[in-house]
């Protein structure tokens, strides 16, 4: 399972690299991988996932916005956590940047959806009710306010149809069952050895004492939000990935 | 009445000096931490007992100190109301009641200096007679006045050029300070040190990899024994009526491909004992031959006495980091006993030698191979503890798995050398525990199940107590025969670091590093 995903991982990104007007060359990115897994696969993890560094699959990451910038950190380093890539030519930097890129890459295809029409569906479909938007909503699930820097198209697509195959980090659903007998439904907000942080659907904060409950339960394949999948036409779905993948925030 | 008593502080600093006797007699003065596990044996048990099962739930915070670094790791040495720490290429003195500094040391970080494979981090000084030993990243061992932080020798043990580090806490045994190496991910060769603790000359080294000629040397093809790695890069431990050594031996490199390394590569995880006046081997154990999955054996090894089959016997104890908890004798270092005490995948069981017998599919390959335990594994540098009230080897358990993948690797020196990697399984998929094993067995007698994988070490005390910390910043309290928890504080910072104990003006103190604050607790 985790070897599929790898390879499609990886085929995912050679294409887009190669499809994108200023990508870097698939070779270069592919000897950029070989790089990464021997230097920085240790704390960023061998798929670039995270581990002792943050994760890397993101199209826009916070310490380095542009190529130029992502070339610039690897060359300096972050001290003294991430050591410089001073024994690295700047062929190597440029491969390693180029791979780095095509972890979060988005592609620069042109979606079939129209914004417009998926802006009125977002109103429509009570996304609003759990959700964050440029300021307005609730905040149950996750702010989309700037989702399309944070998720491809293909992840937007996926979440839509299957949302509970998509939970971000952070948005675990759980149950609990105080001795009182009392049994509290929602969001961990935060979690350590001996207390819990829940948020319920409405919203609510609890903070619980775990030695205080009878049970604690993870639901990992759960989630309060509904699929679209029969909700919406195919091509309304597509409407709302145009209008999702082009909230990017302020520029 | 603090008058009086800061005049006995200072005067009692006119001769606090810490002959190696104070040391070998760690327990004629609880109140005291003079070694990394405040006795030679590698216990961590404090025989302070104000702070116990029945008053623990009181615990307060007496004072916090802030370190200039994130993710502290330092066990402190505590002399007579004195905590003497280190960080990366620092040391400081801080006053016992107050955490202020009586003095701080810093060493410039050359700025070509890399660390391959861990953060910048120290995990303690050592003490003997009037001088503070201190590891630096950069290869040097220092003595400072413990006084004033003056620095009296410095001696070069290494060339971090060539991958070489040093995290560790050194060791002060009769007249001599031991020393170990970081390097594993970098092609180093390994090797044990030992200095003169007066002048700081050199007075033995044993290399890890045996060189050509030597016995043991055959167990690496080719020329994998120059950049075989085994680094020692975790204080051991010391017998002063045997006068051996003990020290843990970390893994073969590259790390995830042992295509170039055929053979079981000798010393690399191994505990090897050494005669300390000459760091000749006296006998080692192999715990994971040819290791693939850098499971090091650099673990704080606990000696202790008592009977096997009848037989009262000199034991040496290990949790190792391949999910096995191992008893030998540490006379001779022959096998007794072995089971494991955590997750694991890769073996089918000890044989009567204590050598593993291999499960299939457990080798790392191109498509990757999910194993148990991680390449952190099931502990990894964190201090178990051994507490002789209760006769368990406490120690912190991990429960994770990762996908392993190999890769070819080029050695180019300075760089890092690992022949591939591993992807951990997501946190929600691992946990941790807190876990007391008969010592003579390792038969589990309690646990207490942590909310994810913890990188804090274990002390016992007299009071019955057992303190830990958590990867979310809990620093808590269990019953040593039971596990129940009695106390927690949430320190608000990742812990990975071991608890100290120590007295100032008679009442007891419990100390824990947590990412960038040390805290001292009392009642």
């Amino acid at each position: 399972m985790r070897v599929l995903v790898l390879t499609s991982v990886s085929s995912i990104l050679l294409f887009s690299a190669a499809a994108g007007a200023n990508a870097a060359p698939a070779a270069d990115a592919a000897a950029g991988k070989i790089i990464f897994e021997e230097h920085c696969a240790l704390c960023h993890g061998f798929d670039g996932g995270g581990g002792r560094g943050p994760d890397l699959r993101r199209p826009t990451l916070s310490r380095a916005a542009d190529d130029e910038a992502l070339k610039s950190l690897i060359e300096g380093g972050i001290p003294p956590e991430m050591p410089d890539g001073s024994l690295f030519s700047k062929e190597d930097i440029a491969n390693l940047a180029a791979f780095v890129r095509s972890l979060g890459n988005v592609p620069q295809e042109k979606l079939p959806g129209d914004a417009a029409r998926g802006e009125a569906l977002y109103r429509l479909s009570g996304c609003a009710g759990c959700h964050i938007h440029a300021g307005e909503g609730v905040g149950l699930g996750p702010d989309l306010t700037e989702i399309g820097a944070k998720r491809g198209p293909g992840r937007l697509r996926e979440t839509l149809r299957s949302p509970a195959k998509t939970i971000p980090d952070g948005f675990l659903l759980v149950e609990a069952v105080t001795q009182a007998g009392e049994t509290l439904r929602g969001i961990r907000l935060n979690e350590d050895s001996f207390t819990i942080q829940i948020k319920d659907m409405q919203s609510r904060i609890y903070s619980l004492r775990k030695s205080e409950l009878r049970e604690l339960k993870k639901l990992r394949n759960e989630t309060p939000m509904p699929s679209y999948e029969g909700l919406l036409s195919a091509a309304e779905m597509e409407d709302l990935v145009a209008f999702l993948a082009a909230q990017r925030g302020q520029p | 009445m603090r008058l009086l008593t800061l005049f006995l502080l200072t005067y009692s600093s006119v001769w606090a000096q810490v002959p190696f006797a104070r040391i070998v007699s760690a327990d004629k003065e609880p109140g005291n931490w003079l070694t990394y596990s405040r006795n030679l044996a590698g216990h961590r048990y404090s025989p302070l007992a104000e702070i116990n099962t029945q008053n623990v739930a009181r615990l307060k915070v007496k004072w916090a100190y802030q370190f200039p670094e994130p993710r502290a790791e330092v066990s402190p040495i505590v002399v007579d109301g004195i905590a003497y720490i280190t960080g990366p290429n620092s040391a400081a003195a801080l006053d016992g009641r107050t955490g202020r500094t009586f003095w701080t040391w810093n060493r410039a970080l050359p700025p070509d200096y890399r660390s391959i494979g861990f953060g910048h981090t120290s995990r303690g000084p050592a003490v003997l007679e009037d001088k503070l030993y201190v590891a630096t990243l950069d290869g040097f061992l220092v003595a400072l006045d413990l006084k004033s932080g003056a620095e009296r020798w410095s001696s070069k043990v290494l060339d971090y050029k060539q991958g070489y580090s040093m995290t560790m806490a050194p060791l002060a045994i009769d007249g001599k300070v031991v020393v170990g190496v970081s390097g594993g991910e970098a092609g180093i060769r390994g090797f044990v040190d030992a200095y003169d603790a007066k002048t700081g000359k050199q007075a033995w080294r044993f290399w890890t990899i045996p060189g050509p000629g030597q016995a043991g040397h055959d167990t690496w093809a080719g020329d994998s024994w120059k950049t075989g790695g085994a680094p020692t890069w975790v204080t051991g431990a010391y017998d002063p009526e045997l006068k051996l050594v003990y020290w843990g031996v970390g893994n073969p490199g590259p790390d995830w491909n042992g295509d170039a390394r055929q053979g079981d590569n000798l010393y690399s995880c191994s505990l090897v004992a050494l005669d300390a006046d000459s760091g000749k081997l006296r006998w080692y154990f192999q715990f994971t031959p040819h290791d693939t999955h850098d499971w090091d054996a650099t673990h704080v090894p606990v000696l202790f006495d008592s009977e096997v089959r009848g037989v009262k016997r000199k034991l040496v104890a290990v949790a190792n980091r391949n999910a096995f908890y191992y008893v030998l004798d540490r006379v001779t270092g022959e096998f007794l006993a072995g089971r494991p005490y955590a997750k694991q995948t890769w073996a089918r069981g000890l044989d009567a030698t204590g050598r593993p017998i291999l499960a299939s599919q457990a080798e790392p390959t191109k498509e990757g191979t999910l194993v148990w335990p991680n390449a952190n594994g099931a502990t990894v540098w964190f201090s178990p503890s051994f507490s002789p009230q209760t006769g368990y080897f406490y120690v912190a358990a991990r429960e994770i798995g990762a996908t392993y993948f190999k890769r070819d690797t080029p050695y180019k020196p300075g760089t890092e050398f690992m022949g591939g990697g591993e992807n951990e399984l997501p946190m929600d998929d691992a946990w941790g525990a807190i876990r007391a094993l008969q010592a003579e067995t390792g038969e589990m007698r309690w646990e207490f199940k942590l909310h994810s994988p913890p990188w804090a070490g274990v002390m016992s005390t007299a009071g019955g107590l057992v303190f830990s910390g958590s990867d979310e910043g809990n620093f808590y309290a269990l019953d040593g025969r039971t596990g129940k928890a009695l106390w927690d504080f949430q320190t608000g910072g990742a812990i990975a670091a071991n608890p100290v104990s120590f007295t100032v003006d008679g009442h007891q103190c419990i100390a824990i590093a947590a990412d960038r604050v040390l805290y001292a607790f009392g009642l």
